[in-house]
């Protein structure tokens, strides 16, 4: 069935050169980067520090251009930022001055949308993050892992093609993190959205995905792209099973070469 | 249940509240000298009223034992005297009058062209390239030293005053606010276009908003700084205002009205000054409340 349906999200040869100035040599940051993510897929991109996963993540949201290589949403080819590919940063990125409902409105209002159904857009992703109560609330009153729930009710909102989470939990700790997993995975259970999350936690990368893509250090490679068959829902203990720790220790190695690599290049 | 309702009682009950900072302030106001540690707020008003007392202490000493001669430093209550007199007898109430007219029209003016410009140079670096280099340059010239220049170009009035005030006000506004703008967090932007806004949509629907209480500060800091400007245009060539009856005072040697004089312009600035944070607080309550 997977055959035949077309693929929501395509990135061919993607390369992404930043250029240097008289101090700094130009980086190659992105290689050839291929990858074609299907209709209701959750991917998270597993590696090591510096080796371009932001860079990927932020080509395909529109936010930097890439030197060479297409990318295509639905078959369409892709320029620029635009609504139908909703953003979470790692942190800080709620609007400050906005309420959380507000916040959660904001690319409502651009749309062709009634007050009223708004007002029932906003209440369906505050029940969905969990924070009935705190509508009138400020960023600034809230915690870490409620504002990082808010900017994920704020993509949201806005119905978008696929969902990209630049480390949205890197900041939390670990507590928070392990409860905002299970979050998001219900949340993609019951919605069933595309998307691409990016992380450099190993676990992180298994618990949530149905495929963990690998990348290589600097410069970004596809390095190896793993599926994970694992049953949903998964309930936290599934990351003590022995089928999840057979994952744990082969990503692990594989990420270990690379952080290894990249070490080496530092020294 | 029962437990529970305690808490909330505890939680809301109001003395409880402020017995317990009493409490904590009593136990922390053993370390004065800590690096930024708070104290207790009655110390502290006690603490800032016992320094305006000290002050009038040495003051008065200083006058009524005649160590000091009353034509350099008059005693306080000749001082309160020579206030009576010129309210009464000079209409001093005018001088205060024309003088904050000056100093808000020329604020007010450059606040209207400085604040698009600012914004649009914070924004757009093409504005910036162009505007950039001049304004800097004008921002070191003191706006005092323009004062010859512009009354050979327009003479002693009203205008000659309010162009002062504009520019001693104007280009630091233009750049500082600039800068505030130009702050804004990139991520704040990225997020509204993953959001669907456009890249002059996020001027009015991110930058305006974010910079906004900052912009105000600057424009606090600037309104003080044109109160001492509005001295120096009034000290050369003014026959109203304050700056002007200062002057005269001075040829007349009534070092009360000097005084006195000073004193008016240090509450008409802090007065100024505490409405603008007042009303700053009110309208921002994101960035400032809890
Ligand atoms: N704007 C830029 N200008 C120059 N170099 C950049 C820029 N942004 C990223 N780079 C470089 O590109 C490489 C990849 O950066 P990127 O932020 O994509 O890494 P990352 O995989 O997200 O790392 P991390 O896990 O630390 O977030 C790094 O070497 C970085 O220094
Ligand atoms: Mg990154």
């Amino acid at each position: 069935m997977k055959l035949m349906s077309k693929p929501k999200l395509e990135i061919k040869s993607v390369t992404k050169v930043f250029a240097g100035n008289k101090n700094r040599a130009n980086v190659l940051a992105l290689d050839q980067t291929n990858l074609t993510i299907m209709p209701n897929e959750f991917i998270t991109i597993l590696g090591p520090s510096g080796c371009g996963k932001s860079t990927l993540l932020r080509i395909v949201a529109g936010l930097e251009e890439q030197t060479t290589g297409d990318v295509f949403l639905d078959g369409q080819e892709l320029f620029g930022p635009s609504s139908n590919r909703g953003m979470v940063f790692q942190a800080y990125s709620l609007f400050p001055w906005l309420t959380v409902e507000e916040n959660i409105q904001f690319g409502l209002k651009t749309k062709e949308i009634g007050a009223g159904e708004r007002k029932e857009i906003v209440r369906k992703y505050i029940e969905l993050v969990q924070l009935e109560g705190f509508e009138k609330h400020y960023p600034r009153q809230l915690s870490g892992g409620m504002q990082q729930r808010v900017a994920i009710a704020r993509a949201l909102a806005n119905d978008p093609e696929i969902l990209l989470l630049d480390e949205p939990f890197g900041a939390l700790d670990n507590q928070t993190r392990t409860l905002m997993q299970e979050l998001l995975l219900e949340i993609w259970e019951k919605s069933h959205k595309t998307v691409l999350f990016i992380t450099h936690d190993v676990e992180e990368s298994i618990y949530l995905a149905n495929r963990v893509v690998v990348m290589t250090s600097r410069p970004g490679r596809i390095k190896a792209d793993i599926p994970i068959e694992l049953e949903h829902p998964r309930p936290y203990s599934i990351k003590v099973e022995p089928k999840f720790l057979a994952y744990k220790e082969q990503l692990t190695e594989l990420i270990r070469e690379e952080s290894l690599k990249a070490m080496m290049e530092i020294k | 249940m029962e437990k529970a309702a305690k808490t909330e009682e505890i939680v809301n009950h109001p003395a409880i509240l402020s017995k317990q900072k009493l409490g904590s302030g009593t136990r922390k106001s053993r370390n004065w000298l800590q690096p930024q540690a708070a104290i207790p707020h009655r110390l502290y008003v006690g603490i800032s009223i016992s320094s305006i007392v000290l002050l009038f202490a040495v003051w008065s000493l200083l006058t009524y034992t005649g160590m000091v001669d009353p034509l350099f430093l008059p005693t306080p209550v000749e001082i309160v005297h020579s206030g009576i007199t010129l309210f009464t007898e000079y209409g001093f109430i005018n001088d205060i009058g024309i003088t904050i007219y000056r100093v808000l029209a020329g604020f007010l003016i450059a606040v209207v062209i400085g604040l698009p410009l600012g914004i649009l140079m914070g924004t757009f670096k093409v504005v910036e390239a162009f505007f950039e280099p001049m304004i800097s340059a004008i921002r070191y010239m003191p706006a005092s030293a323009f004062i010859p220049l512009f009354i050979l170009w327009i003479g002693v009035g009203e205008l000659e005053k309010i162009t002062i005030i504009f520019v001693g006000s104007f280009f630091s506004l233009v750049l500082m606010v600039a800068v505030e703008v130009g702050n804004v967090r990139r991520e704040l932007l990225e997020a509204a276009y993953t959001l669907g806004r456009s890249k002059l949509g996020v001027l009015r629907s991110v930058i305006l908003p974010a910079s906004l209480p900052g912009i105000m500060e600057i424009l606090r800091l600037i309104l003080g700084w044109a109160w001492s400007y509005i001295i120096v245009a009034e000290l050369v060539a003014s026959a109203s205002g304050i700056g002007s009856l200062i002057l005269e005072s001075q040829r007349m040697l009534k070092t009360g009205n000097i005084i006195f004089g000073i004193a008016t312009i240090g509450v008409l600035g802090l007065l100024s000054d505490i409405i603008l944070k007042i009303c700053i607080k009110k309208a921002f309550p994101w960035h400032y409340g809890r």
